[in-house]
């Protein structure tokens, strides 16, 4: 009978809306940085114009910068930068956020508290603060990094809402009954409490992308990213720098944004569409 | 078999744990091999505590617990298991104890893993269809579905069941029929009666007297934490000496005779208890006596297995 | 008649299709009695209260008619229906103990819930007293916040909110079954008096608990699968029942008294029909010892002696 709950959850999967535009509208974004770079033979900070500044043409799709680059060649190697960032900091985020908040849910006590406290702490850490101070050290710093130090900042919500779960499930009679069985406490965690919570993970993990992606993007845009390289929010960031706002030089600064804002906003749509699929008095009648 | 003595379990409340709650306060009492005893209680009277600190699911904060001339407390890791072979509980909603992802056979599974991995499967099967039946369930009807395709009678019995695939000689018995249909309960109370002439000791946790009647030799009665009766069923039943007891046995609905024209004293927000007899505040002013409010009154002896934690004043002699 | 039900059908709307909640309940309660509706998980009998007073999706109604003191109760209509909630008809639902919103003080939540069926707690205080002080409650509770009362405490302050505009007909839908004996007691017997001070007409009490009924009810009705199955006074359900259903579940009851080791009870073997597609005719057909071929048709609730009204092929009469 568990084909017919996986199904039931497909069929309402699949019947969803809203996870049915969220998914599309990101995956769409996936395919164009997985494909996109082999569409054009320029790269992207290869100064190929000559002549500087140029709409959108047949021969260059996206237009050109005031250097004569490659909007497009940008916005592909851009795209897959940010998709990189937000997995890599989204999922640090969703692990520490795990291994803590599992952790402090499941002893209680001590333990919980001394989490407790180092989630506070980071919590309050003005992130902005010391990421300008780790600016002013590294003379160089790569997505890698930019990718960590995000996910060492946003894990504190994930590890308070999972451990609040923990606490809720760790009480439940079928808990008791594991103890009863003879089972270990990380054997209990892992093999009772956490397929319990395995719903609700997938939704920390795609917020966490989500905000790590906009976090990244917000951070190149005031120039505290990757030294290196090129991302959406870099290419924004050099856009207004060089004055494309002022002077209307829109295909540099439009397609970057609004990649951004429909990727971050179909992943939060998605997490609302997929708590329906998961949660049943949401769904609609 | 069992024994505890002076058993209590108080809990820390309040911010930085700066008050004690006592759920059991200095239980004692003891369950022979292949007896039934009952614990009643209504809510708020630490039977369901008691059960849980007996399979060491709750830590015992006073007094000790002894299995077989065993200290409960000192099993930890290895020996712990050892102990969930012999010992073991079933609780009060069939529908939280089973882990709603999984199906329902599962929980033979995990036996299996930790106690029996050795045994092949074809032997693993055949034990746990034995199991099934003598529990009175048809095998093929009940496994492979998930608990919520089951009945609460059933998911019972396969709780029931699981405990028998282990050498189980104590049974804690948690409110398990309370949830379950009236139609349905004898059914699973005669089953229990079936395994205690198979030799089973069952600590029977209820609010029913009625339940508690049908099934037990000897019963203890809970009010706050504190023994005030035990003995003998039928003495307990026939001859309640203690307010409280007289009480249940006044206000108990039956389908005989109607309520007797007793006035009864409802319970106010709770009162902490003091060092005096915890019944006091809810006593008849008539039986109270001098030492009540100061101390706690001992069980003492009124007939051959019939002891009462009241005034010895009232109770010179029985009946 | 204070109550009358002709033929009264409501269904529970599903993904899967419509759940046979309650399927064709005739039935009446006359002035001043207290009718207790008895049976187990899935009879109907939650879905009987609602359908009473609350009908709202996922119940659909289906069909059926009902009137109190002659006139006609609206019940699919839900804003007809705001005119008698309260004042002609009152439910104490289920779990009413938390039903009470944990933010506002009682006497605030009362005054408002008597503004919005248009009367005024002022005018009422004195009335209210008196009945506070009938359950055995301070007057100072109103100034509490539920969180500061016991349970059985707060349950017997929704009762007296329940009747306070003296209905014709109050429904009380298990409001024993989480309290300790000592307050079952106290809450039963306090119901029993709210009929006798003619605070309410009637009463229907929903309990699965049959020696509550025996205790304070005038006549149990009893419910299986959605359908009725026999209503008679409580001394000739429990002393005589002539259902099949109902002999077993009365003789399935353990009582102080009775030990296993000298009467070995019987429960009923079997379980009782999924609703979403029950079976045809006497839905206690599969589980009955003396079925027969007409069972596969639906048997009629007659009255088969004075006031006692069975739905079973077996009784003589049934045929005609």
């Amino acid at each position: 009978m568990k084909k017919r709950k996986r199904s039931e959850f497909l069929f309402f999967a699949f019947r969803n809306n809203k996870l049915r535009v969220g998914l599309s509208i990101v995956l769409f974004f996936l395919v164009v940085a997985v494909v996109g770079p082999f569409l054009t033979d320029n790269e992207p900070l290869e100064y190929a114009n000559p002549g500087g500044a140029e709409p959108p043409s047949a021969e260059y799709w996206f237009g050109t910068t005031s250097f004569g680059q490659d909007v497009f060649s940008q916005f592909a190697y851009g795209l897959r930068a940010t998709f990189l960032v937000g997995a890599l900091g989204g999922g640090i985020a969703t692990l520490l956020g795990v291994v803590i908040g599992f952790s402090a849910g499941y002893r209680g006590g001590l333990v919980d508290e001394a989490l407790n406290m180092l989630t506070n702490i980071v919590l309050v850490i003005p992130t902005l603060a010391v990421l300008l101070i780790i600016s002013a050290y590294l003379e160089v710093r790569g997505i890698v990094m930019e990718s960590v130090f995000i996910g060492c900042t946003a894990w504190p919500w994930a590890a308070r809402a999972i451990r609040a779960q923990t606490f809720s499930l760790r009480s439940r009679d079928f808990v008791d009954l594991a103890k009863l069985s003879g089972k270990r406490s990380w054997k209990i965690i892992f093999t009772e409490i956490a397929p319990n919570m395995m719903s609700y993970l997938l939704l920390v993990f795609i917020l966490q992308f989500g905000g790590a992606t906009l976090n990244a993007a917000t951070l190149d845009f005031i120039g505290l990213g990757p030294t290196t390289g090129i991302s959406l929010g870099l290419m924004m960031n050099y856009a207004v720098l060089w004055g494309a706002l002022l002077l209307d030089i829109w295909w540099w600064f439009v397609p970057p944004g609004l990649a951004i804002t429909a990727i971050v906003g179909a992943l939060y749509v998605t997490n609302v569409g997929l708590d329906e699929v998961f949660n049943p008095k949401l769904r609609e009648m | 078999m069992l024994k505890l003595e002076g058993v209590s379990k108080a809990y820390r409340v309040g911010t930085f744990g700066g008050k004690e709650l006592h759920a059991v306060r200095d239980v004692t009492f003891d369950v022979g091999d292949g007896e039934v005893v009952s614990l009643i209680g209504e809510s708020g009277s630490g039977k369901t505590t008691i059960g849980k600190m007996i399979l060491k699911l709750v830590s015992i904060t006073g007094g000790s617990v002894f299995f077989n001339g065993v200290d409960v407390s000192t099993l930890e890791g290895g020996a712990l298991k050892e102990y969930y072979r012999t010992v073991q509980g079933v609780f009060q909603d069939p529908f939280s104890t089973y882990n709603p992802i999984f199906k329902a056979d599962r929980i033979f599974a995990m036996v299996r893993d930790e106690f029996y991995p050795e045994v092949k499967t074809a032997e693993w099967a055949s034990k746990v269809d034995a199991s099934l039946r003598s529990v009175g369930l048809n095998p093929p009807d009940v496994l492979g579905k998930f608990p919520h395709q089951l009945s609460g009678g059933q998911l019972q019995r396969f709780l029931i069941a699981r405990a028998l695939l282990l050498d189980t000689q104590f049974l804690v018995a948690d409110e398990i029929i309370s949830m379950l249909d009236a139609s349905r309960r004898i059914d699973v109370l005669n089953l229990l009666a079936d395994l205690k002439s198979g030799g089973l000791s069952i600590l029977f946790i209820t609010h029913d007297l009625s339940l508690a009647y049908y099934i037990s030799d000897r019963a203890v009665i809970l009010y706050r934490g504190r023994v005030v009766e035990m003995g003998s069923t039928d003495k307990l039943y026939y001859n309640p000496q203690h307010p409280y007891t007289r009480m249940l046995m006044a206000t108990v609905p039956r389908l005989d005779k109607k309520w007797e024209d007793v006035r009864v004293e409802l319970r106010a927000q709770e009162v902490e208890l003091g060092s005096g007899c915890c019944y006091y505040e809810r006593c008849s002013p008539s039986l109270r006596r001098a030492g009540c409010a100061l101390e706690r009154p001992p069980l003492i002896e009124v007939d051959q297995d019939h002891l009462v934690a009241c005034s010895p004043e009232l109770h010179i002699g029985s009946g | 008649m204070s109550l009358r039900a002709e033929n009264l059908r409501v269904y529970y709307q599903t993904l899967r299709g419509d759940v046979k909640a309650l399927d064709g309940a005739t039935f009446d309660i006359a002035d001043g009695e207290i009718m207790g509706v008895a049976g187990e998980s899935g009879c109907g009998k939650t879905t009987l209260a609602h359908s009473l007073v609350r009908l709202t999706p996922p119940l659909r109604y289906i069909e059926g008619r009902v009137t109190l003191d002659g006139e006609e109760l609206p019940i699919a209509d839900m804003k007809r229906m705001d005119g008698f909630r309260f004042r002609k008809i009152s439910i104490v639902p289920q779990y009413a103990m938390n039903a009470m919103n944990p933010t506002r003080k009682i006497g605030k939540m009362t005054g408002e819930l008597l503004a919005s069926k248009g009367a005024d707690i002022r005018e009422l205080m004195p009335e209210l007293r008196r009945r506070l002080d009938l359950v055995e409650l301070a007057h100072a509770v109103l100034d509490m916040y539920p969180i500061e009362l016991s349970g059985g405490m707060k349950q017997r302050m929704v009762m007296v909110l329940s009747a306070l505009l003296n209905p014709s007909l109050l429904i009380a839908d298990e409001i024993t079954s989480a309290l300790d004996v000592s307050t079952q007691k106290a809450v039963a017997e306090m119901l029993v008096e709210f009929r006798d001070r003619q605070f309410v007409k009637s009463m229907m009490i929903i309990t699965h608990d049959l020696s509550i009924l025996y205790q304070v009810a005038d006549t149990i009705m009893i419910m299986y699968a959605g359908q009725l199955a026999e209503k008679a006074s409580t001394k000739t359900i429990i002393g005589s029942p002539r259902h099949p259903y109902t002999k077993l579940l009365i003789s399935s009851l353990p009582q102080v008294g009775v030990k296993v080791a000298d009467v070995r009870l019987k429960g009923i073997p079997g379980t009782p029909p999924q609703l979403l597609d029950p079976p045809a005719g006497c839905r206690f057909r599969d589980r009955c010892s003396v079925a027969f071929d007409k069972c596969l048709e639906v048997p009629p609730f007659i009255e088969v002696a004075r006031d006692h009204m069975v739905a079973c092929w077996k009784e003589p009469g049934a045929d005609a």
